[in-house]
């Protein structure tokens, strides 16, 4: 009866959203007055998911499962669900996670709430509360199947430590791989994912054109953050794709989201409003970004990006 | 290739989200509907493949009559058929269940669906679907190609980008990518006078059960007032995000 968790990883180490999945879990199985078992995927060392809460780790390690394949991977959480006669499932809010978490609906009867922000309202009946309206509301909601799996929105419950120690075993499901195959991967190991980031830097049309783009860059290289940008930027081709973030592009929820000429159209904020701390710099005053923002800066960016960038390295250096 | 594509119909980005009946009901008033957004980035697709390979294209939704001017639009952006199951959309496996069932009476190659819609954000619908179909599914899908039985797709991952081959019948979830923003279309007078004549078939949901209800809805707390900085004191701003906001 135990909370199950898939405890995402990458290159055979955990993902931090891993540690959120966990802590939330350990939350959920102290209501429902049991433990937590998460499921790894080639990951050779969970000891430290005990610190999240999790009672027991079941290790999967098969070569066939190093590119990740939604269905193989549904049906190996699916498999260990039923091992555990596990009632509650939980993910994380990842691209892989969403894509995984419906084919374990169907697979085990599941209802699955997705973008779930606080531990559940209720246990019986089982009532959640989630984002709604690309975060202009929230909605609560009630599961009724007997299982039940939720996809825990990034950043929005914590990483909350707790004693006790992840007893380990090795588990070997029959695996459905599919019949898709992954013929190649893209992707940028310097950088770090949107996803991931703690920080984001975004710009915007006020950037003026591509050409400017190592303010943003460098703004973010001294935090240690993620780019982004507005729409407009990706629909002109100053940006990739992937950076476009908003309501119809990627959701951000960080903790510390910047936007350099960033108007903030109702579209952009709808998407990146899940972020705790929120800066604008704009030429404008009356750009309603300073409504939703926390600090502001009315200025230039050419002018104050390029001290904000000198100042950090100060403050990092001494720090 | 028969194509089927799947059809939200949601609030316009641009719409005040306000409840009613004591915040369990989203408050229509006043409020347009438009074609989900990653929606109509696949139905456009489906056009290019109609247009430059020969296909045949159909539009479904699960909802009300009042979806009606939604799916006209999708007919007079070119769509050949469509097909509105007469249900509330109550739940995203009640939805897939009913687009299952549709999906397996027409036989389609490839289904379109949008990675989520705009109003819920469930993002499950196209999982399910596929799942319910036993079909290959792509999920956050950026690049489309069908070249015979065969499909090239490409999904966005955390970070980047993947290449996946999968063979027919696909159900893909969609979003901007798979064409441009420039190549969405306005309907234009005689596509709207032609989806007048084109068929909208609409038919009784086969019963399943939902899963989940809704049960009430809030709004996020009021914003307290920006903190503004002068341009000529960010150390002011480090000071601020280092000690009272902790975020570096
Ligand atoms: C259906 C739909 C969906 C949409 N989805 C999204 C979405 O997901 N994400 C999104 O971002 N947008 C989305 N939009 C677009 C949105 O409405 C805005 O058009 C867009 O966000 C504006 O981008 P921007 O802020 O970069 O540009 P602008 O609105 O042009 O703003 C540029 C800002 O830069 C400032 N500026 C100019 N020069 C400087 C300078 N030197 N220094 C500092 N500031 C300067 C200006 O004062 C201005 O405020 C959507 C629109 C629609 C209709």
């Amino acid at each position: 009866m135990s909370v199950l968790i898939y405890a995402e990883s990458e290159n055979g180490s955990l993902r931090k959203g891993a540690f959120e999945v966990a802590s939330y879990a350990k939350g959920v199985a102290d209501a429902l007055g049991t433990t937590v078992t998460a499921v790894t995927i080639n990951v050779s060392d969970v000891s430290v998911l005990g610190t999240y809460g999790v009672s027991k780790v079941l290790q999967v390690s098969n070569d066939s499962l190093e590119k990740f394949q939604a269905k193989s991977y549904s049906s190996i959480i699916a498999e260990a669900a039923k091992a555990e006669d596990s009632k509650v499932i939980i993910l994380s809010s990842s691209t892989n996670s969403k894509y995984v978490a419906p084919l374990l609906g169907v697979a085990l009867n599941a209802a699955v709430a997705s973008n779930v922000v606080s531990l559940p309202k209720s246990t019986s009946p089982f009532v959640v509360e989630r984002t709604a309206f690309t975060n202009k509301a929230f909605q609560d909601t009630q599961l009724n199947s007997e299982v039940k799996i939720i996809c825990v929105s990034s950043n929005a419950y914590g990483i909350k430590e707790a004693e006790g120690s992840a007893a380990a075993e090795a588990f070997s499901p029959t695996i459905d791989s599919g019949s898709l195959e992954v013929v190649s991967i893209d992707k940028a190991t310097d950088k770090v994912s949107i996803a991931d980031a703690e920080v984001v830097v975004s710009g915007g049309r006020g950037l003026k054109g591509p050409e400017n783009w190592h303010l943003i860059e460098d703004l973010a290289d001294v935090l240690g953050a993620a780019t982004a940008c507005s729409k407009p930027v990706s629909d002109m081709g100053w940006r990739p794709h992937s950076e476009h973030v908003g309501q119809t592009g990627k959701p951000v929820a960080t903790n510390l989201y910047i936007a350099v000429g960033i108007s903030g159209a109702i579209q952009h904020l709808a998407g990146i409003n899940a972020s705790k701390v929120k800066v604008v710099v704009n030429t404008d005053p009356e750009a309603p970004f300073f409504k939703a923002a926390d600090y502001g800066v009315v200025g230039d960016a050419f002018e104050v990006v390029p001290q904000l960038i000198e100042k950090l390295k100060e403050f990092k250096s001494a720090n | 290739m028969k194509i089927l594509v799947c059809i939200s119909h949601v609030p316009d980005t641009t719409s005040k989200i306000n409840f009613t009946d004591g915040d369990t009901k989203f408050d229509t008033n006043g409020v347009s509907f438009v074609i989900n957004p990653n929606d109509e980035f696949g139905l456009t697709r489906a056009m290019w493949f109609k247009e430059k390979q020969g296909a045949s294209v159909d539009v479904v939704n699960v909802g009300g009559a009042d979806t009606e001017p939604t799916i006209r639009k999708c007919l007079a952006i070119g769509a050949d058929n469509a097909i509105r199951v007469n249900a509330d959309p109550s739940d995203s496996f009640f939805v897939a269940q009913e687009l299952a069932s549709v999906a397996k009476n027409g036989g389609y190659d490839l289904i379109i669906a949008g990675r989520e819609s705009i109003d819920y954000n469930g993002g499950v619908v196209p999982g399910m679907l596929a799942a319910l179909l036993d079909a290959n599914f792509v999920n956050t899908c950026i690049s489309l190609e069908v070249d015979g039985t065969s499909a090239t797709a490409v999904r966005e991952i955390d970070g980047g980008k993947e290449t996946i081959k999968a063979t027919l019948p696909l159900v893909i979830g969609g979003q901007k990518g798979l064409v441009e923003e420039s190549d969405l279309r306005i309907p234009n007078m005689r596509g709207i006078m032609m989806a007048r004549k084109k068929p909208l078939t609409v038919i009784e949901p086969t019963g399943t059960a939902s899963q989940s209800q809704p049960s009430s809805f809030s709004k996020p707390e009021p914003k307290g007032s920006v903190k503004l900085v002068s341009a000529d004191n960010l150390d002011e701003l480090i000071g601020l995000l280092h000690n009272e906001a902790k975020v570096i």
